[in-house]
Parts: structure tokens; sequence; C-alpha cells
């Protein structure tokens, strides 16, 4: 029996850099890991002594792909913190801006990460030639959606007018009006998505685990509710540390989670399994089409519900206008008036559920943050789903095969890691544990 | 006359500047795709490339590490073009150096600066020669574009030297002061649009210090609003760390 050495240093086409070791002796896995070896960003430090007007500023900054996510969530705990109200077009904005990130993000993740695998090609440049036509629905679906998030919020990366208690500028009603017109217009394109994904073979391999995402009595959960576990029910968003419990690893920089099992999985596929029958009736009948029914075990299977959640997305908008036109829009004061206190902030990002917890003081000046992030969540299932997988595919696949359908799991999870490698405060006490993080309550 | 050769190359930042990148129009990406050849980039495709015509360099040095590389990148790159506020001056990622100055001791550089490579955050112009510059967080598109077709044609790109104000004013904005807030519009080199005071924001500096920027004169203009000195620092250090440092 031969033996298998793969190292893939920095796997293309993720957010951010991970590694795959694989090596094996005589049909035996001696060495199998993910690894996170990202920069740490130190963002839980440098938001401490900021004014909480600039935080949330500074927390989009943490990533590229899911700022809003990120500014949400920040957002979420200043107010919790502050005690700071918001109003009910403030929320109806807020789901509306956080839709136009969802749909970018599954958007990009399924046809320009994830698709080339599939379609033989190693990134979405050739299909241009090959497949123009998928490559400008793409572009028409992505382009939409920031067009969406600049009549909200000026611009989708690092959005501007989303602020601690309301939002800075209010959109044009008229260019709400057009943007809903195009995203009617473009559920065409997403049904053709839809059928596109529908022909790809996804890769037959399950392992059940634990998924936890938001759950919302009244809607498919993005940026409110509890935390839900298919393992134990649900909890309040304030005991996030109940159910993350995070832990250092040798290989890596980033920190891993588990709650009930040895490992659970946050994201599309996780929401999906929890809250699928709060879908829109066009998203259910994707999912259908898809092949996608829960419970889903198949991680593979998380870019088919990242394509469902994109037609949830839209479905949602298109709802979320008309209310606002109806309601009509006014301009509301923020208030700015605060008291000292804590607050966590929990949202699903496209990645999965994103916890930002601050301390502020009675200045509004951040004394403590601590960020725990989807990508973070996942890694120790996207070493559990490797060690489970490795054994059935190691000898009736080449090297190259079994490289290919590792990288592909990884990218299943739309890894984003230099988020996931934000906030580490080094101290390296010993070998055993690269990272640490300060005194923690609960 | 062979396509250019582009690549991208990412270090610590967000990522947000090279997946703007994607986010050109549709058709006029088709034509950008069809006059280079994109030979490495990471972010969305597995190739690599041995040398390369225009090397765009995202994020800031903040590991050792990272600069061997990052001169690797360079020995091999005709261009090199520094992509983002990260890379231009060291962006949100320099209020880590504040952070090393006030508890250096006691978090970063303790025992763990013998183990873990964690260095003062720099721009990438820091390390090596950087032919030109992209700057913002995120970047502008229009302005990338705008850059990389002047290039194609032989053309020297050239930044605005005149500050935000100038493009406020053009927007029609109300100028932030008058609303009694700080803004870094005077002193921020434009291009940009003023697109944050256009979205009911304030300048926060991230296209870095216009040429010659006259401190003076936005000193008079906070004494008129009552504001103060310390104010404006406090938001200038967001971005701007890095700059003041190389400016001290």
């Amino acid at each position: 029996m031969s033996s298998v050495h793969i190292n893939v240093h920095h796997v293309t086409r993720v957010e951010g850099h991970g590694n795959i070791v694989l090596n094996t002796n005589n049909g035996k896995i001696e060495q199998l890991r993910w690894e996170v070896p990202e920069s740490p960003r130190f963002f839980e430090a440098m938001l401490r002594g900021r004014h909480y007007d600039d935080v949330p500023h500074i927390a989009s900054r943490i990533c590229g792909i899911c700022s809003i996510a990120h500014s949400t969530a920040s957002i979420l705990a200043t107010e919790a913190a502050l005690c700071i109200e918001v109003s009910e077009q403030t929320w109806i904005m807020r789901k509306l801006l956080f839709n136009a990130e969802m749909l970018e993000s599954h958007v990009l993740h399924a046809y320009c990460l994830a698709a080339p695998d599939f379609l033989g090609v190693k990134s979405v440049f050739p299909l241009v030639k090959t497949h123009k036509d998928v490559v400008l629905r793409a572009m028409r679906l992505k382009r939409l959606a920031y067009r969406l998030a600049e009549i909200l919020a000026g611009r989708k990366t690092h959005p501007i007018s989303l602020v601690v208690g309301g939002f800075a500028k209010l959109p044009d009603p008229d260019e709400l009006a057009a943007i809903k017109g195009a995203l009617s217009d473009s559920l065409a394109d997403l049904d053709a998505t839809v059928e596109l994904f529908a022909t790809l073979s996804f890769p037959d391999f399950e392992r059940e685990t634990e998924y936890i995402a938001l759950q919302d009595e009244t809607e498919y959960a993005f940026i409110s509710g509890k935390i839900a576990s298919s393992d134990s029910g649900t909890a309040p968003v304030s005991n996030y540390l109940e159910v993350t419990n995070e832990f250092c690893v040798p290989h890596s920089t980033a920190k891993y989670t588990k709650n009930n099992r040895d490992a659970y999985m946050v994201g599309a596929l996780a929401r999906f399994n929890l809250n699928h029958e709060q879908l829109y009736p066009r998203a259910k009948d994707a999912a259908v089409t898809l092949g996608l029914r829960a419970p889903c075990h198949n991680p593979y299977m998380i870019t088919a519900a990242q394509v469902v959640e994109a037609v949830h997305a839209t479905e949602d908008s298109i709802q979320l206008i008309d209310k606002l036109l109806e309601r009509g829009l006014k301009e509301e004061a923020i208030q700015s008036d605060v008291t000292a206190g804590q607050g966590v902030g929990a949202v699903e990002a496209p990645r999965g559920i994103l916890f930002h917890d601050y301390t502020y003081d009675e200045n509004g000046i951040l004394t403590k943050a601590n960020c725990i992030i989807p990508t973070n969540q996942n890694h120790n299932n996207i070493q559990k789903d490797m060690e489970a997988l490795v054994p059935t595919i190691l000898n009736h696949r080449s090297e190259d095969e079994i490289r290919q359908t590792l990288e592909m799991l990884v990218r299943a999870y739309d890894p984003c890691i230099s988020c996931s490698a934000h906030l580490l405060r080094v101290t390296f006490t010993n070998d055993a544990c690269l990272c640490r993080d300060g005194p923690r309550k609960g | 006359m062979s396509k250019p050769k582009v690549a991208f190359f990412d270090f610590t930042c967000c990522e947000g500047c090279q997946l703007d990148t994607l986010n050109i129009e549709g058709e006029a990406l088709v034509d950008l795709l069809n006059a280079v050849d994109i030979v490495e980039f990471r972010e969305v495709m597995t190739e690599k490339a041995d040398s390369v015509d225009i090397a765009f360099v995202e994020g800031s040095i903040t590991r050792e590490s990272e600069i061997p590389r990052l001169q690797k990148i360079r020995e091999r790159a005709k261009i090199v073009i520094a992509l983002g506020a990260c890379a231009h001056i060291g962006g949100v990622n320099c209020l880590k150096n504040h952070l090393a100055m006030e508890e250096a001791q006691k978090i970063v550089y303790g025992e763990a600066a013998e183990n873990y490579d964690t260095i003062p955050t720099r721009p990438i112009d820091a390390v090596v020669p950087v032919d030109y510059v992209v700057p913002g967080c995120p970047i502008n598109t229009a302005e990338l574009l705008r850059i990389v077709k002047e290039l194609l044609l032989g053309k020297t790109p050239e930044l605005p030297t005149y500050p935000v104000c100038v493009e406020c004013k053009m927007a029609g904005n109300i100028c932030v002061f008058e609303l009694g807030k700080t803004c870094l519009g005077p002193v921020t080199r434009a291009g940009c649009n003023a697109i944050c005071v256009t979205a009911g924001r304030h300048c926060w500096g991230c296209r870095g210090l216009v040429d010659e920027p006259n401190l003076d004169a936005q000193k008079d203009v906070l004494e008129k609003h009552g504001l103060s000195v310390e104010e404006v620092l406090e938001k200038f250090k967001i971005y701007n760390t890095c700059t003041t440092e190389v400016a001290k």
C-alpha cells in the first residue's frame, strides 16, 4: 500500500489562510490536520478605549466579505450594553441591508469559489470564456446586492450609514422602488442558479453533527432570536459562552469551539436544518430542486443551502421594501444618552452565528470586547469531517483526488479565516496552546 | 504584444479590497479580463505564477515572516501597487501600535515576543519600494479601473492632489463642521467623492494625508467650531497612526 503526503499550504479560493496536512503510511493515517495560520489581528484589543461611535466602524474591518454582519453584531452589542432603543423602521432597514450581504456573499461563494471545482477549472476566470453567460449572471446578482446595500448604507463593503441607534441617512424611496423591481426581475437569474447547481454532483459524504443557529419564532432568523441547537434546544444570546466553549489547539492561531458533542456546525446548512420551515415558498421549492432535505448531514451541501438562502433573502427583500414604502420613510432622532454596561449582539453572518460582546463605561468608551466568529466555530467540525472522510476515500482514490476532495470540503464551509483569527491575545504559556483569552465570566 | 500578467497578494487585512475588484461592473470586468492575464489571486483561483507584470498587494505587514514574502513578490514583479488603506498607510491594523506602546509588555511583547512573530504594523512601502497606490478602506473600484487602464495605455497614474473637501462641496453636502462634528476631510486626499459624508457620516481619513496638508487651516476650522484638536487626533488614529509615526 502506498503512502500519501498532502500538504496544501494556504488553500485557495477561501477568504484568509488555511492549510490541509495529510500524511499516511501503508494506508494508515499518521497525520491529518486542518491548520489555521492566519495572522492574529488584535481587534479585541484595538477596540478597547474607542468611543462607541467608532466601534462598529472598526469592527466592520474584521472582515471585508461579511462587514455588514460584523457591523450589525457590533451595533447590537453596543445598543444592548448602552441601553439604546431603535425604531421599527431601523429594524426593517437593517434586515434589508443584511439580506443584501447574504445574497452577495452566497452568490460569490457558490459561483466564484465553489463552482470551479465542479466545472473542472481552477478559478472563475476561465469561465469568462467558456461560460460567459454564467459568469455574467453571477456578476449581475452580485452587483444587484451591492446596489441594494449602496442605497441603504452608501456601500456594501464597510457600510457607512449603518450606525448605533439607527441610520445616518435614509434611502431615497424612488431608488428603493427601482431596486425592488430589479430584485423581482432577478428571480429569473436565481431560478437559473438553482437549476445550474441542481446539475452539479455534490460529493456523497455524511456525518451527523450538532447544528447551531439563531432561531426566531416569527421568521427565518438572520439578526434576531435565540441560540438554537439541534441537540439541546434554545438559549438566550447572552448565554453564548456556555454554547461556544472556546478552546485552543497547537496548530492553529484561531480558537476552536464545542458544545454538546466534540464539534458543531454553523452556517447556511445549520440554519436550513433548524429553520427550514420558515423559508419562503420559492426557497422551499429551490431546496426540493437541489435535493436538499432537512436534516441534511452532508457538509458539501452547504453550498446548496446557500443557494436556497439567496432565493429566500431576495423574496424577503421584496417584502421588506414594500413594507418600508407603505409605512413611508421618516427622519428619526438617534438616541444619544447612554448608560454604562455590558451587552451581547448575535447575528447570522453568511457563514454562521456571530457574537460580539462589549462592555462600555459611562462615557460610552469601550473597556472590553470579545468576538466569536462563525468560521472559528466550524474549524473543529471541518477537522472531524476530515477524520471521518479520509478513511472512506484513502484506498480508492489518487493523491490528487483526495487533495481535491479535502479542498472542496474546506471550501464548502466557505471559511472566512481572516476574521476567525481576528482577536487572539498571544501568550504562549506553553507549546500546547497558541492562544489564550483574557479572564472570562460565566 | 502579450497581455500583462496581473497578480493579487494579501497580507494582514480583511480582504475586502480584493473582493471589491470582483464588483467591477460585469461587462467592464469581462473587458478587463480580456486585456490582462490574471495569473495569481489566491482568494479566487488556484494557480500560482513565477513572474508578474503588475502585483497588487493588499494588507499591512504585521509579522516578521511577511517581510521576506513581500520582498520575494517585489523581486518577481515589475510594478507593485498598494491596494487599499492597510497596504498604503497601515489602515486600522495600526491601532495595534498604540496597544504596543500602552500595553506592550502585558499583552503583545511579553513572553510572546520570543515565540510568536508579531511586529508593529507598517504599510508595505516601509518594507519594499511601491510604484503606485490605490487608496481607501475599501478602495474605490472606479479609481482602480482608471489606474489599471492608464497603466495599460502606458500612462503614469496620478492621484488627486487636493483634499476630500473639494469633492464634498461638489457633491453638495452640508459641511460636517457646520453640524458641530469633526471631520478629516480638510487633510485627507480626495478620490472617494466624499462617499462617507454623502452617506451621512464624516471623513475618517482612510485615504491618507493629502500632499502638504494644511494642518493650521484644520486647526482654525476646529477652533471656529469649538472642537478640540484631541478629538480630531483621536479620529485620526484610526487609519493614520503609521503615517504619523513615519512623519515623526
